[in-house]
């Protein structure tokens, strides 16, 4: 078999193969293992370890030969190496985990496990979540597929890169300021951020812990459908964990209740499925920064949508610029105390000498941690110092409020989903602002705000553009709708993606 | 010149939970170490804290006994500091605000009945204990061990005002706190083994002056008589380095026991910036009124009510109300015997427990739950004095025969055996007085001429007679008579 995900590139074609035996679990985790040490170049996987793998996959083959098997038994997941797994390490792409191995699955590990998804590793990512090009990482930056020069984005870029590279059907991620839909755009692949407080945080590796969300990446909408179905609920081990969604539980099977109810609607009017659909489009996503390219393929994408019956709203989201402050002082702020933890004592890197006590926990930190954590747990130290934590913190937090003021406004008054640009550009070269690390905060401009206002968002592809070296890149739109909408939000990108196929392009074959 | 001490206390409290504070581990004591550290306590990657119900029923308790308002939604912030027995390198408390606000604590200093108002009670996680003494390390080297089994034990930390004016005061404070909690059932009160901890704040100032002084924080006392010595110790220091010419540097300082002296810590200058901000992790902490009335429902009578029955239903004084109160058991015991007894006797039976009971009690370390001489045995033995069988003082004879056991604690089996009955006879009483009389008369001479002692004296010669056993209001009664006839 050369490739089973490419014959078989969707949760649905794969599920029935598999159901119908056309190929096994095992062989299909045979086929991306051998993929996954073809494709080794790419530096995706932090760590692969067949025997545990395969022993997943025996265990599918039973259920499906029982017909025991649901849409996801069998499946080829890979999960970030942020999410702690029993048996493969548990690294947070850090020098300071590199040997880790947890006593413990994540909840999202252990559900799409009960699930019956087959993982085939841990994927690369930036240190501890920290960063955007998949560049900060002990193990060495993950190349992106279209073009191995580009990075992947990040931090999850390892998560978008396996996907795009058909090493595995789908993988998670976590997104704190961008880090599922920002990767997600630049790999050309369909990735979403739910609400805050939708999937369990417990075993995620904490980062900015009012921020982080895990999400999934996919080849489309749909497949993102199976996967957040499953992957959100109310979790009693994580106390930010949301026990209702609106009026509903916050149970497995509600992303797909919802989403199957706005496809029928949308369904119900062949002509203009989505007549009726405010799109609210902030100005402030499309000033100064924005590059043509990105520019024209949200244009056309916007135009699409109205093709589809939606009507288009300009808005304002004021505050859009100053989500970038106010997200690298709480962020960093939150993840000096989340690091604290990691000090050589009870597990992880300890400095191989050492004077005392305080000088072992500061070695084992300065050697554990690489440049872009430290100076994000300086920066978060310095902000909740005493004499600057009104300042800075408690500004940040005021700011933070305000963010929130102005999507609601946005959301309840003017539209029902607001859609623009992922990032400014195409992926970077991996070379690009080696001497200048606080320049890629910047292009974080367009993620931020969301996490910081808990609301759920994606990226669906739809465009390409050239990249530095020349080779086209793919183009990200990005969907925002209001607290607990992830099932309109994916039907709303389903009903464009039925129309267009930059989902379909496969990396190497454009 | 004229010093004013003023001490204020910190207490931590652990609360008396199966399980952590954020954590599903026991809090049971004394288990081999870390078998009661898991995911949470030791902090490893990816785990989060959830907040234990139990304990914030328990700090609402305290909340309801001491009159302070219970938040209505109190923050839980992190505390950053690095330790290795602080396994996340923050402890999770409250800080801006906390869940207990105000309130006030009423107890007795002598017959001075004293109110010390409280700051605050806050909810926090205890460390874990590095054991730097006896540990050696996997190569026989001396070296330091880290137990995380008492990591995430909940705490409450109740802050009072600095209103105490002396180590006696402070120490009356501390007694009666500790008597709340247990009477509560919110913490077992061990002091041995750190379940209730005082930091004393303790600073003086010239008489009459307003501001306060420099304070000094004397850490983890961990005991009544250690708290007094400390404090003592602590204003001699003060009040000397000041008469001296010096000046107090605000420090946090430990107590010394060994050596009765307390030592510099670390001075405020190397204190740490704690960097508090609330943690992300706990939402706010929530309490809604049906939750606090609910509570209420289940709380005993508290000793400050149970005081004012005493007096209003027994006449009992503020003084011997506030003793018999200092513990649910005692107050039981008391309220148990008085039951027994026909009513008007309340005196006489706390003038019992507080005197040959509790005495006893004292000598031998005990608690009135481990009194070997029951409720109803003790009833037994007062209704004899009631009904004139035996006389006080040999009441108290018979109680020591009680108490180590005798004709299995039965009163009236020992005055049977011991022939302690009284006598009430009064023509057997009347004749010896009439031999006293007889075989005295200088004394009698004495009585006529007027001085009260002799009258004494003779009952002393009489009573002697009668090896004790006399009535004695009989033997006043007939010997007066006789004398005056």
């Amino acid at each position: 078999m050369s490739n089973a995900l490419k014959l078989y590139p969707s949760i649905s074609a794969l599920s029935q193969a598999l159901a119908q035996h056309q190929l096994s679990a095992t062989e299909l985790a045979q086929d991306c293992l051998a993929n996954i040490a073809a494709q080794s170049a790419l530096n995706a996987f932090v760590h692969v370890d067949a025997a545990l793998t395969l022993d997943q996959a025996r265990q599918a083959d039973a259920l499906l030969a029982a017909g025991n098997g649901n849409i996801l038994t069998g499946l080829p997941i890979a999960h970030k190496d942020v999410f702690v797994t029993q048996g493969w390490r548990s690294t947070a792409g850090s020098n300071m985990l590199k040997h880790y191995i947890s006593p413990f699955d994540a909840t999202v590990v252990h559900q799409l496990r009960a699930a019956g998804c087959v993982t085939l590793g841990k994927l690369n990512c930036d240190e501890f979540a920290m960063g955007s090009g998949n560049k900060h990482s002990v193990f060495g930056p993950t190349h992106n597929p279209w073009d191995t020069t580009a990075v992947p984005g990040g931090s999850s870029g390892a998560s978008a890169a396996a996907v795009a590279a058909k090493l595995v059907i789908a993988a998670t991620g976590t997104d704190t300021g961008g880090s599922v839909r920002q990767p997600a755009a630049l790999c050309g692949v369909s990735g979403i951020k739910p609400t805050y407080g939708a999937v369990s945080r417990y075993g995620m590796i904490a980062y900015g812990s009012s921020l982080d969300q895990a999400g999934p990446l996919a080849s489309s909408a749909l497949d993102l459908v199976d996967l957040l179905d499953v992957m959100s609920g109310f979790d009693n081990k994580d106390s930010t964990s949301a026990e209702h969604c609106k009026d509903v539980p916050n149970a497995p099977g509600r992303i797909r209740a919802e989403f199957n109810r706005a496809d029928s609607g949308f369904s119900s009017n062949a002509n203009q499925p989505l007549k009726g659909l405010r799109i609210g489009v902030p100005k402030e996503f499309f000033g100064e920064g924005l590059s043509n390219d990105v520019a024209h393929a949200i244009e056309v994408a916007l135009q699409q949508f109205e093709k589809l019956g939606a009507q288009r709203v300009d808005i304002s989201l004021p505050r859009t610029e100053l989500s970038i402050p106010a997200y690298y002082v709480i962020a960093p702020a939150e993840a000096s105390s989340n690091l604290s933890r990691y000090d050589g004592v009870r597990y992880g890197h300890r400095s191989a000498s050492y004077s005392d006590l305080e000088d072992m926990t500061a070695r084992s930190r300065a050697e554990g941690f690489g440049s872009e954590v430290k100076r994000r747990i300086l920066i978060g130290t310095y902000v909740l110092s005493h004499g600057y934590y009104d300042a800075y913190y408690l500004q940040a937090q005021r700011l933070r409020r305000m963010i929130v003021d102005d999507f609601q406004a946005a959301l309840t008054q003017h539209c029902d989903v607001i859609m623009g640009p992922v990032t400014p550009t195409v992926a970077q070269a991996i070379e690009q602002n080696h001497n200048d690390p606080t320049a890629d905060w910047l292009a974080d401009i367009y993620t931020l705000g969301l996490n910081l206002a808990g609301l759920p968002g994606m990226s669906i592809p739809c465009g390409f553009g050239p990249g530095a070296s020349g080779k086209p890149l793919p183009i990200g739109l990005q969907i925002i709708g209001n607290y607990f909408d992830e099932g309109r939000l994916l039907a709303v990108a389903h009903q464009f993606q039925q129309v267009t196929d930059w989902h379909q392009r496969v990396a190497g074959q454009t | 010149m004229a010093w004013e001490i003023v001490i204020g206390l910190e207490t931590h409290t652990q609360l008396s939970t199966q399980t952590k504070i954020f954590s599903g581990s026991s809090t049971r004591y004394g288990a081999l170490p870390n078998t009661q550290a898991n995911a949470v306590d030791l902090a490893l990657p990816g785990s989060l804290p959830v907040m234990n119900r139990a304990a914030v029923e328990r700090a609402i308790r305290l909340g309801l006994a001491v009159g302070a308002t219970i938040a209505p939604r109190s923050i839980f912030a992190r505390k950053n500091y690095f330790y290795p027995d602080s396994p996340k390198n923050y402890q999770i408390s409250q800080f801006e605000i906390p869940v207990v606000q105000g309130g006030s604590i009423s107890f007795f200093v002598g017959d001075q009945e004293k109110t010390i108002n409280l700051t605050r009670a806050h909810l926090e996680e205890d460390a874990g204990k590095s054991m730097h003494d006896d540990f050696i390390g996997p190569h026989g080297e001396s070296s330091t061990g880290i137990d995380l089994n008492r990591a995430g034990t909940p705490l409450l930390e109740i802050v009072s005002e600095p209103e105490m004016r002396s180590a006696a005061e402070a120490v009356a404070y501390a007694k009666a706190l500790h008597s709340l909690v247990m009477w509560l059932g919110i913490c077992d009160g061990n002091m041995q083994e750190g379940s209730f901890r005082i930091d004393a704040n303790v600073s003086v100032r010239p008489v009459g002056q307003e501001a306060f002084g420099t304070r000094c924080e004397i850490k983890n006392v961990n005991s009544f008589k250690f708290l007094e010595r400390a404090i003592q110790y602590e204003v001699r220091r003060q009040i000397e380095l000041i008469e001296d010419g010096g000046r107090v540097v605000q420090e946090t300082r430990l107590y010394d026991s060994d050596r009765d002296e307390t030592r510099s810590m670390r001075s405020k200058e190397d204190s740490h910036d704690y960097r508090y901000f609330p943690d992300p992790d706990l939402p706010p902490l929530v309490i809604a009124q049906d939750w606090i009335e609910s509570v209420r429902q289940t709380m005993p009578e508290l000793p400050t009510a149970l005081r004012a029955r005493f007096i209003a239903e027994f006449g009992l004084t503020p003084v011997d109300a506030a003793q018999l109160s200092i513990s649910r058991a005692l107050a039981a015991y008391f309220e148990s015997v008085n039951a027994t007894l026909p009513s008007g006797q309340a005196k006489l039976v706390a003038n019992w427990i507080m005197g040959e009971v509790s005495a006893t009690l004292n000598r031998e370390e005990k608690d009135i739950t481990e009194s070997p001489v029951s409720a109803a045995a003790l009833a037994a033995l007062l209704t004899r004095i009631i009904d004139g069988t035996i006389s006080n003082k040999i009441a108290r004879d018979v109680f020591a025969s009680m108490w180590a056991g005798e004709l299995g604690g039965n009163p009236d089996a020992i005055i049977e055996a011991k022939g302690l009955t009284q006598i009430s006879d009064s023509g057997a009483i009347s004749a010896m007085v009439d031999a006293v009389l007889a075989d005295h008369p200088a004394i009698v001479a004495e009585y006529r001429a007027g001085k009260q002692k002799a009258f004494n004296s003779l009952v002393g010669q009489i009573m002697k007679a009668a090896k004790g056993k006399a009535n004695p209001q009989q033997v006043n009664d007939l010997l007066k008579a006789k004398l005056d006839s």
